[in-house]
């Protein structure tokens, strides 16, 4: 009973396939993304169209997956059934996938097309073992966000230094105003804020060691680090409950003015405007420089698109990459995502003042950083995370809780 | 029903399957379920046996590292708070029964518009666990919520549940009581229907009433019904995953988690992909399930032959 329709089934696919094949004298390139939010989904499909209309010898098909959903199928696809280009991000969150041999190596697109000096901000977060693994596109800068109007009412200026930033906030504090905004119910905010207070205070080289499992969390300038950070946590300068508010309810805070600064990436600047404030109220400067010896580094998250191993078109796909490197490329997918391109050679709208300040800062930054959760492997990144949440909360737990991440460094960098 | 009758010149000559077709027939109605069965619940579980025993990230190879997961889960702080969160999980979810049986009782009498008292009361059962982690959520935010606000209007200062590593594992508690309370209220209100009236009738003349009753006279004929609340309200308890993820994500600092979150954390989630240490601790679930699945059993079993 089984063999008839099972038979008719395989003609069928045969005579479907043949079909298709006829169809089709393009070669195809199969292309999964994550990008499945408005702006960005809009930003690619513009990116393709450009791109076949330039190859079209190439039929470029998408598969569309949810954001988040995207972290987990990569992990299945990749094994599975793999596409010819995947997006993913830098540092050390492809590590697993490079250390798995599931990317291609892309030194070559680097060396023929100049990235290595056009892409130089990102070559150290692509570079692993010596080679490049694929190829950034965009990023968006880390800072302070600050509601102009608190800071006309108390009469603050713009702080230079950390110092004059802790001043200020002793008048936002007699204002009744919460000095600096955070929540961190989904964690990741309170790695940024790390960040910020390790990268000031020890400079980019220590981080990018202590990330790397390289440094004791016991350290004495680790220690430093969380010294500086309590300055705003001890005198209660940052906003209470902080572990149960979503940073969306926090950015509220900010555009009702029951807030006068906030450490965010770029991408805040959407919800803060959404919450009434205009380039009038809402302004922007790099995090305050905390010791004037070390050199100013930056957070920017970079995202990146790679070959996986079992691309049946790497050909193609190589020549995909090195479109999306360009630098005219780059500007204008850039500009439909409303973030920094990250070949040098591109230019930012002018017009924005968010884009411009951060494609400045970043440009003459001495480093990038990709963010604690991406320049951390995923374990470490985790209890980090949660430390820092429980030291905003309890700040007199800091030896217990230093203790416990470095007993996790000594687990889980083996 | 047709029954053929044989020829009578011949003996009747009957196949295998006609002799056997009475002892085959449920096995082969059973088939798809066994079928289904082994491939989702039995071979998942002895696959995570095997897996607890590897180092495995999902992408590499994996490596035997024999007890290790597991003694490593004996010193992970994380793994003891989870533990710990599970047994408060257990003992104050039990609340559920007596306070479903105290509703059900009160519900259980003929007022005009009862039905809609009893609707309304069953409610919180029919809508999503997530709308109702979202809503207590809500309840409990700081700066905005309603409880926060109370409590800022009563002490002075607003006390946010679940910022508060102490006090937010009771506050996941109570939503998930809310729905559980319903659900066994229903169960009772379904039990109650079934008490016979002329008992009552009978106690009632030879004087019991009031808490009396109930206890000798009404609690012993709803023993079905608090059979089936118990065993519920303990697999609720034990499967409390979607009110956690929901409300607090594990945290404050990880202070709410239970087991099934945490597995799903350590083997699932973004920061994850420890397939072999998640699995280790889906074994300690097993084991802790296993002792109350084993006791429900074993009570269903004497019942049965009871009777």
């Amino acid at each position: 009973m089984l063999r008839k329709p099972l038979g008719t089934g395989l003609v069928l696919s045969v005579a479907l396939l043949g079909a298709t094949s006829a169809i089709a004298q393009q070669r195809v390139l199969t292309f999964n993304t994550d990008t499945s939010d408005p702006a960005p989904k809009a930003a690619f499909e513009a990116l393709i169209a450009d791109f076949e209309a330039e190859y079209p010898d190439i039929d470029v098909q998408t598969n569309l997956f949810d954001h988040e959903g995207y972290k987990t199928a990569i992990r299945n696809f990749l094994t599975a059934d793999s596409p010819d280009l995947a997006n993913w991000y830098a540092g050390n969150r492809m590590k697993p996938f490079v250390d798995a041999g599931q990317f291609v190596d892309v030194s070559d697109v680097w060396a023929d097309n100049d990235l290595n000096a056009q892409l130089a901000s990102a070559e150290s977060a692509m570079t692993i073992d010596g080679k490049q693994w694929g190829v950034p596109y965009t990023y968006y800068q880390w800072g302070m966000y600050y509601n102009k109007a608190v800071y006309d009412q108390v009469g603050a200026k713009v702080p230079e230094t950390y110092e004059d930033f802790v001043a200020n906030c002793k008048l936002f504090k007699d204002a009744g105003i919460d000095c600096l905004t955070t929540g961190t119910s989904a964690m990741w905010p309170a790695a940024g804020l790390f960040d910020y207070f390790d990268l000031r205070t020890n400079g980019y080289d220590f981080h990018m060691q202590l990330t790397a499992g390289e440094i004791p969390w016991t350290d004495e300038r680790v220690r430093n680090t969380f010294a500086e950070w309590n300055k705003l946590v001890e005198p209660g300068y940052i906003t209470a409950n902080a572990a149960a508010i979503d940073w969306q309810d926090a950015a509220a805070l900010l555009s009702q003015g029951k807030a006068a600064n906030y450490v965010m990436g770029n991408f805040a600047v959407a919800t803060f405007k959404d919450g009434g404030m205009t380039d009038d109220t809402l302004g922007f400067f790099p995090f305050p420089t905390i010791n004037p010896d070390v050199a100013r580094a930056e957070d920017a998250p970079t995202d990146t698109v790679h070959i996986p191993a079992g691309a049946k078109n790497p050909e193609d796909a190589k020549t995909f990459l090195a479109f999306l490197a360009r630098p005219d490329v780059q500007t204008k997918l850039n500009a439909a995502l409303g973030q920094l391109p990250v070949n040098n050679e591109s230019t930012v709208d002018e017009a924005d003042p968010f884009l411009s300040q951060g494609f400045e800062m970043l440009s003459t930054a001495s480093g990038l950083a990709q963010f604690f959760d991406r320049d951390a492997p995923a374990e470490m990144a985790a209890s980090g995370m949660e430390g820092f949440q429980e030291f905003m909360a309890y700040p007199a737990n800091l030896e217990d809780i230093l203790n416990r991440l470095e007993s996790d460094r000594q687990r889980i960098y083996k | 029903m047709t029954i053929a009758v044989p020829e009578p010149s011949e003996p009747p000559r009957r196949t295998w399957w006609q002799s056997n077709q009475q002892t085959l027939t449920p096995w082969l109605f059973l088939a798809p379920g066994i079928f289904m069965f082994a491939v989702y619940v039995i071979w998942p579980i002895f696959a995570s046996f095997q897996f607890s025993f590897y180092d495995w990230d999902g992408l590499s190879p994996k490596t035997w590292v024999g007890w290790a997961n597991y003694q490593e889960l004996w010193g992970d702080r994380n793994f003891i708070i989870s533990l710990k969160n599970n047994l408060i999980w257990l003992v104050l979810y039990m609340l559920a029964v007596p306070a479903g049986l105290g509703i059900a009782i009160f519900l259980n009498q003929t007022v005009t518009g009862i039905r809609i008292y009893k609707s309304l009361f069953f409610f919180p059962f029919v809508i999503s666990q997530v709308v109702v982690g979202l809503m207590f959520a809500w309840f409990y935010a700081p700066n905005f919520g309603l409880f926060f606000l109370l409590t800022e209007w009563l002490f002075g200062t607003g006390t946010a549940v679940l910022a508060n590593p102490e006090y937010a594992t009771y506050g996941i508690i109570v939503a998930g009581l809310w729905p559980q309370i319903a659900h066994c209220m229903i169960l009772y209100l379904t039990g109650l229907n079934n008490v016979a009236p002329d008992q009552i009738e009978a106690a009632r003349l030879d004087g019991a009433k009031g808490l009396k009753m109930l206890w000798y006279v009404v609690l012993p004929q709803l023993r079905p019904a608090t059979f089936i609340a118990v065993v519920v309200t303990v697999i609720g308890a034990l499967r409390s995953f979607d009110l956690v993820s929901i409300m607090t994500n594990g945290g404050p600092f990880g202070q709410t988690r239970v087991l099934s979150f945490y597995m799903y954390e350590k083997a699932l989630s973004e920061y994850g992909y420890r397939m072999g240490y998640g699995a280790a601790i889906a074994v300690v679930l097993f084991l802790i399930m296993m002792v109350f699945i084993a006791g429900f059993v074993w009570k269903m079993i004497r019942d049965e032959k009871g009777h």
